[in-house]
């Protein structure tokens, strides 16, 4: 029954890559990617068994990522439908091969669901790798020399960040001592005291370098901001909304690995200081960015980096973050999709050549408004939640000086994007071109995403709840 | 056997340093070939030649790959391209030579103090892949072009396999398959994205590709 999770979009992708006929993208996208939802949360009741011998399973971790991933796309696959079409109308542009838009999108489903459900490390650095494949083709959608550098500079660096976390596992591989040991988490995790302490961490190192790569954090984050907002705006959500939680997924197993082994102090130390890095490098570039896509590629690298500052607080925090990268996911989503609207409706990606959203655009003026209000902790949204509780963790360990920089990258970015957020949203709509309207459909994505950030911020249903403590328990997380 | 591996693991290296100081494209390409053809002969001189799937099949699979159809690839997106030099890398071939040296005595020092995996037959072996990969990395980051990069990519990767090699015991085959596949549409991909490099701006100078900054 897992299976089917990769195997359905890896199918439907197929089909649509030989058969090319237009008219079919959009059905075979959102009829997949409905499946997918309903397959996915079916599992919320019914556990699936494992298949493969072992090398693939649903846990508590994956469950939690995978249903983000399954809700997020079918609401990108929906957005990209509506928003594909009126890029076509307005822009009067004609892609060539739009069909590879949505096959590489339904690859990209498959490759992710796959990271998802990999229990083996060997496999999910298979998946892993295969998502940067999968997801080229997105980015260079437009094809422009802008969508070439920012295709090429992802393919060169994450393929290269991501073969030095193979070297990583291998390292993990040379580590294992016991007779029955294999690289499935089941069996390190059993037989973790046993493994050998250096090439363990020489291995974690190696993986959060390499992985780190693929989720963004700072000094390896140069490719993001290009490719992210390169990518027409639905890629762009599900790149920055449900990509680099997958590769924060393959650092959490590298921290289950070194955490059975007896060195959880050692992965927090690095994956603290990788935190700090990303959180204060987002926030000083957040403060003057003239382009609005690339300043919601910062704030990603700035939210990775809180997720890996979490981690790095312990195991106390462990539900706190895995909360925060839903939050964030729902957040970015929305914020990218939104964005789409703008550039269909401004034709630009510049912050001074837009003002008078608002006005121009009522519906996606207030998703943008409310959408920075939520993505940089505001209450009552959600963000704010996690945000505020992973601060309380902080301060409760007595680690001071991790809370206050926290907080100053915190108010740095809150002010950087408010800065560009206003000034886009004020002001007269002179500048809007004349006749943009917006599509119900092209609206409603963004809005949905809006009403759940604004329930969970003021009220988390127990259902949700009992998953996250589950998953955050395989983190250590002591509740 | 040992003799012959630690043979085959020198050349490994000779061929690495050989790509550090080269200047000519096609030739390169022609060395990178000759690394995958060592690299799938690698685990015949550790086992022997003894019917498996290690011993066969993977073997088998890495020469079609790395030591035919990515060195294709690799000439495909060269054809056509009038210099077939790699002009003023960021640092000289002699200098890189050098840094060459510097990486295997560093490996030689880390390995020194590494708990070498079991079953691992040459001592050289650990330090021949990490100095692959500090030199891929290297190649990557000191050269110009954009196909010396994918070259650098696929040293680096070759290290990594060469490492992976040590412990084949613990790797399950089909890992390792989804591993080739996993570089080899890589390179595919990568292969397109430098035609469409070539058509643009007709030749593979990565200084071309900068416009996108803060």
């Amino acid at each position: 029954m897992i299976l089917l999770l990769v195997i359905l979009p890896l199918l439907a992708g197929a089909l649509l890559f030989m058969v090319r006929r237009p008219a079919w993208n959009p059905f075979v996208l959102c009829a997949t990617a409905l499946i997918h939802l309903v397959i996915t949360f079916s599992f919320w009741t019914n556990e699936p068994d494992p298949a493969f011998n072992d090398w693939l399973a649903l846990d508590a971790l994956g469950l939690l990522f995978l249903s983000i991933l399954s809700f997020i796309f079918m609401l990108a696959a929906i957005y990209a439908v509506g928003y594909l079409k009126e890029e076509k109308r307005l822009h009067e542009t004609d892609v060539q091969r739009p069909h590879l838009f949505y096959a590489s999108l339904l690859f990209f489903l498959a490759t992710m669901s796959l990271v998802t459900l990999s229990q083996h490390l060997g496999l999910l650095w298979v998946a892993v790798e295969a998502t940067t494949l999968a997801s080229a083709p997105l980015i260079f959608h437009h094809r422009t020399h802008e969508a070439l550098e920012a295709t090429w500079k992802y393919l060169v660096i994450c393929s290269v960040g991501i073969a030095l976390a193979l070297l990583g596992i291998f390292f993990l591989g040379t580590a294992i001592k016991a007779e029955q040991g294999s690289l499935i988490l089941s069996d390190m995790l059993q037989y973790g005291v046993t493994l050998d302490t250096y090439w363990v961490r020489a291995a974690f190192i190696f993986l959060i370098i390499g992985y780190g790569t693929k989720m963004g954090l700072a000094p390896m984050h140069t490719w993001l901001p290009d490719a992210h907002s390169e990518a027409p705006s639905p890629a762009s959500a599900l790149l920055s909304g449900v990509l680099l939680n997958c590769a924060f997924l393959a650092i959490l197993r590298g921290y289950q690995v070194l955490s059975a082994a007896g060195q959880a102090m050692f992965a927090q130390h690095i994956l603290l200081l990788f935190g700090l890095l990303s959180l204060g490098l987002a926030a000083a570039f957040l403060l003057n960015q003239t382009d609005y896509k690339r300043m919601l590629a910062y704030s990603s690298v700035e939210h990775m980096g809180i997720l890996a500052l979490g981690m790095g607080l312990g195991p106390g925090a462990a539900f706190f973050v895995l909360l925060h990268s839903l939050n964030h996911s729902l957040a970015k989503s929305m914020l990218f999709l939104t964005s789409g609207n703008i550039l269909l409706a401004f034709k630009s990606k510049k912050i001074h050549s837009i003002t008078g959203l608002v006005r121009a655009l009522p519906w996606s003026g207030f998703l943008w408004i409310s959408g920075f209000l939520a993505i940089t902790g505001t209450p009552p949204f959600a963000p704010f939640v996690s945000e505020f509780n992973l601060l309380g963790v902080a301060i409760s360990g007595h680690r001071f000086v991790v809370a206050g920089l926290y907080l100053a990258a915190l108010v740095v970015a809150f002010l950087g994007m408010g800065k560009s957020v206003l000034s886009m949203s004020q002001g007269d709509s002179s500048m809007a071109p004349a006749g943009c309207k917006e599509k119900s459909v092209l609206v409603a994505a963004p809005l949905i995403l809006f009403l759940l950030l604004l329930l969970l911020g003021v009220h988390i249903p127990e259902v949700l709840s009992g998953k996250i403590m589950a998953a955050a328990r395989l983190l250590g997380g002591v509740q | 056997m040992s003799e012959i591996t630690n043979l085959l693991l020198l050349l490994l290296v000779l061929i690495n340093l050989y790509l550090l100081s080269a200047t000519r494209l096609s030739t390169s390409i022609k060395f990178l070939a000759a690394q995958g053809v060592v690299l799938a002969v690698l685990p015949l001189s550790l086992h022997g030649l003894h019917f498996s799937i290690h011993t066969i099949l993977i073997p088998l699979i890495t020469l079609v790959i790395k030591g035919i159809m990515i060195p294709n690839m690799l000439f495909k997106a060269i054809r056509e391209i009038e210099i077939d030099r790699e002009n003023d890398p960021y640092v000289g071939q002699t200098a890189s030579l050098l840094c060459g040296g510097l990486f295997i005595i560093i490996s030689f020092w880390v390995s020194e103090r590494l708990v070498l995996p079991l079953g691992v037959t040459s001592r050289i072996w650990v330090p021949v892949a990490l100095s692959s990969v500090m030199m891929g990395l290297f190649l990557l980051i000191t050269r110009r072009k954009a196909i010396t990069q994918v070259m650098g990519y696929l040293v680096l990767e070759n290290g990594i396999y060469a490492f992976a090699l040590a412990l084949v015991q613990k790797m399950p085959y089909l890992i390792e398959m989804g591993v080739l596949l996993d570089v080899f549409i890589a390179v595919f991909i990568m292969g397109i994205m430098l035609n469409h490099i070539k058509e643009t701006f007709e030749d593979f100078d990565v200084e071309h590709l900068t416009k996108l900054r803060d």
